[in-house]
């Protein structure tokens, strides 16, 4: 029989402990893909960060290190600059990367550490239980904002994307979703080409990827998807921030 | 066994004084140690350092009670003779200092230094003049290794001021004879 | 090699780079700062990688990441900076990595000082982040001996897969004394086959530190435990001096046992038969020095630069058969040997 559809490589055969409805599921096989389509799975080393995917290093099939919250751009470094010849990824959370990790993530990019950066933006803490995260919306209710999000209290929620690209070590920037097929096709174009601009060894690469937390936003999947669709895409405008071609 | 205070403003040459004192103790096979006043003070001010060159293991690198004070300034005169030993030797720059009256119990040796580093014309040999006067009245190490140590204390572009140097030092020990 | 007169921190420097590290990530403070400077300027003669950090608590993750990827690996910091750098340290300890460690301790708390201190010896001994580890720490007096250390560190680092500490203070760091890099004797250290280098023909290597199974977790505990427990029993290091036919025993180590060390021979002078036991690891803590210690022994004498820290591990040392006094400073200033050779006279009745 012909194998029409099968797991990437670059993913283990560990079940997720993801929830049911979650777009992680959906990311890491994009990256794994990739990884796959370029070949590099053998030469990959991941850092997993803190937070849902705290347990990325068991479900992606290359070389793992587990990184503290925060840290996996400053573990990424360390890893890269013993091996410059190995393609070395973060995959991070929004209270990872934009909340307790925002000046190792600034300092990565500023760098040009030749390093990918898959950031998970879902606007709310998973992993702990839904609090408040720094890329919740405005009015966007949490345990922690039960009254919602109030900016005169607790500001404005942090555009990453848009911040990085002011770096000029961060070639590549950009911003996708998985809320439908067609967008989740644009966002295996993005990974993959962060990869590629990796292996090029232009610079620091990143990928902001809207996502979805059904559970701790209390919503159905397919409600979800929908509200990442008509609420964060008009905040968090989806595109191409920064690429190579523009940096020459 | 000698334990020293070279002490003076930033800028009079006394920690690469103390330093080239610990580089010939080294030459000579001796135990050494040198150890600056660190922090805010080396950014203006006075500096120190203290250098201990002896046949034995050397204790505390810190020193409470020096055998010698080499006081370049007013400052450190102030600061340092007051901690020498009873039978200790103090000498100092009397150039820049008018030592009214001190302690009785100590050797006095007072050095013009920058009057006779005018004289060489090169001011900033003062440091240098001073090393010959100590040389001369304490043989704690020989003229020649700090010759040696000159060469290695003074990066190799800068050798063509080997000569005045030594000049200075000649001079500071005639001074004191 | 011939003898060369070096900085305590370029020395740091230097040894790391003889005993084969090539990469140094560390974030600027006083009183440490020659040792980046020195790495900045000799690791690219040697093909190395240095790399100023934004901060110390990335500095300590670029080690874990360059520990993880199989590299032999240091960063330095003073005291502030190490408390930065306690969650990535213990995250190294949990996930089994080695490197190494250079704390030049300054007096503290919060801010403290720039001067000399060793009021960090809890910190570095008793674990110092979170969890069950401990540090593997040397605290040398010289700097030829940190030399020495420094070299053989990045093989213990590597048999044990732990992180080694060097606690030095700021006098250890700023002064200048003759130092030879001599070789040291090398130790059978196993291949790093768990280092993340790419899976080429292998199964994926993770290092990592968590374990949401208490059960594994507490697996894992006793593991490290086990290694601790090995450390206890073969790398204990000390030096003895003049105690032979000791009354008073005093112990200190770092700068103050040199200090300690003047004062020893002026008691004898005066008629105090006194002696130094100097702790040269401080975790492992060298009990086994203490029952070498005569049946002369009437009294012990800790000296410190702190409000007394070690003199706990000498009290349990000690076991109660003799008393333990203390006599210590703090904020930055070094004991004097009058003050110390009063303290010790004081115990021992007086003037003879």
């Amino acid at each position: 029989m012909k194998v029409v559809f099968e797991r990437p490589s670059a993913l283990s055969d560990k079940q997720t402990h993801y929830c049911p409805g979650c777009t992680h599921g959906i990311i890491h096989r994009l990256v794994a893909e990739a990884i796959d389509e370029l070949d590099v799975r053998e030469k990959t080393i991941g850092v997993a960060s803190v937070g849902c995917s705290v347990l990325a290093y068991e479900y992606f099939n290359c070389d793992m290190q587990q990184a503290a919250h925060g840290r996996a751009p400053a573990v990424a470094t360390g890893i890269k600059r013993v091996h410059p010849d190995k393609v070395v990824f973060t995959y991070q959370g929004d209270g990872d990367l934009a909340s307790i990790g925002m000046a190792e993530i600034v300092h990565a990019a500023a760098r040009g550490e030749k390093i990918t950066t898959i950031f998970v933006n879902n606007t709310i803490y998973g992993m702990t239980g839904g609090q408040m995260a720094p890329t919740s919306l405005v009015g966007q209710k949490t345990t922690t904002s039960p009254y919602g999000r109030n900016p005169e209290h607790c500001g404005y929620p942090i555009r990453i994307a848009e911040l990085l690209s002011t770096l000029q070590g961060a070639v590549s920037v950009a911003r996708v979703s998985v809320h439908d097929v067609p967008n989740i096709i644009k966002a295996k174009k993005a990974i993959k080409k962060a990869f590629e601009v990796q292996l090029s060894g232009a610079g620091f690469s990143i990928v902001e990827v809207l996502s979805t937390c059904p559970t701790n936003w209390g919503k159905p999947p397919l409600e979800a998807l929908n509200w990442l669709k008509e609420n964060m895409i008009p905040y968090y405008p989806l595109g191409e921030y920064r690429t190579p071609e523009e940096v020459k | 066994m000698a334990e020293m205070i070279f002490a003076g403003f930033g800028g009079q040459g006394v920690m690469s004084m103390g330093m080239m004192v610990a580089y010939a103790g080294m030459i000579e096979e001796k135990n050494v140690s040198w150890i600056p006043s660190y922090g805010p003070e080396m950014r203006g001010g006075t500096a120190n350092c203290a250098v201990v060159v002896t046949a034995d293991e050397i204790g505390s690198p810190i020193i409470t009670e020096p055998d010698v004070v080499v006081a370049m300034n007013l400052p450190s005169m102030t600061k340092f003779e007051p901690m020498l030993k009873p039978g200790g030797m103090l000498i100092y720059n009397s150039s820049l200092i008018d030592r009214k009256e001190g302690r009785d119990d100590i050797t006095v040796i007072a050095v013009p230094a920058n009057d006779l580093a005018s004289e060489l014309g090169n001011t900033r040999v003062a440091n240098m003049i001073v090393m010959g006067t100590l040389l001369a009245k304490t043989k704690i190490v020989g003229v020649e290794s700090i010759k040696k140590a000159l060469r290695q204390v003074l990066p190799a572009h800068r050798h063509d001021l080997l000569g005045v140097n030594e000049d200075a030092m000649k001079r500071g020990a005639e001074y004191v004879k | 090699m011939a003898k060369q007169l070096m900085k305590g921190n370029e020395a740091i420097g230097e040894a790391a780079i003889q005993a084969g590290c090539r990469y140094f990530f560390g974030y600027p403070i006083t009183p440490q700062n020659e040792v980046p400077e020195y790495m900045s300027r000799r690791l690219p003669e040697v093909g190395g990688v240095f790399l100023q950090a934004e901060s110390e608590v990335a500095a300590i993750n670029m080690v874990y990441g360059a520990a993880g990827a199989g590299a032999r690996v240091m960063t330095s910091s003073s005291s502030p900076g190490i408390s930065l750098k306690q969650e990535g340290i213990s995250y190294i300890a949990g996930s089994e990595l080695p490197c190494v460690i250079i704390n030049i301790i300054r007096g503290g708390p919060g801010l403290g000082g720039i001067q000399p201190a060793q009021s960090d010896y809890f910190q570095a001994t008793k674990g110092g982040g979170h969890g069950d580890y401990n540090l593997f720490v040397f605290a040398p007096a010289s700097v030829q001996e940190m030399v020495d250390l420094i070299m053989e560190s990045f093989d213990i680092a590597d048999y044990y897969r732990n992180p080694v500490m060097i606690m030095g203070d700021g006098t250890l760091g700023q002064m200048m004394e003759p130092v030879e890099f001599k070789a040291i004797k090398k130790r059978d250290l196993p291949p790093k086959d768990w280092a993340t280098t790419g899976c080429v023909g292998r199964e994926h290597n993770i290092i990592n530190s968590l374990a949401l199974v208490a059960e594994n977790l507490e697996k894992h505990n006793w593991k490290l435990q086990e290694k601790y427990k090995q450390m206890k029993e073969n790398e204990q290091r000390w030096e003895l001096y003049k105690t032979e036919d000791a009354e008073l025993v005093m112990v200190a180590y770092g700068t103050t046992a040199r200090i300690v060390k003047s004062v020893v021979n002026k008691l004898r002078e005066q008629g105090i038969k006194a002696g130094l036991l100097r702790p040269i690891t401080i975790f492992p803590y060298p009990e086994k020095a203490f029952a070498l210690l005569p049946d002369s022994v009437k009294a012990f004498l800790t000296v410190e630069m702190s409000a007394g820290q070690m003199v706990q591990d000498v009290r349990l040392a000690v076991n109660g058969k003799r008393p333990v006094h203390f006599c210590g400073r703090t904020g930055g200033i070094i004991p004097t040997p009058a003050e110390i050779t009063k303290v010790a006279m004081e115990i021992m009745g007086g003037e003879r």
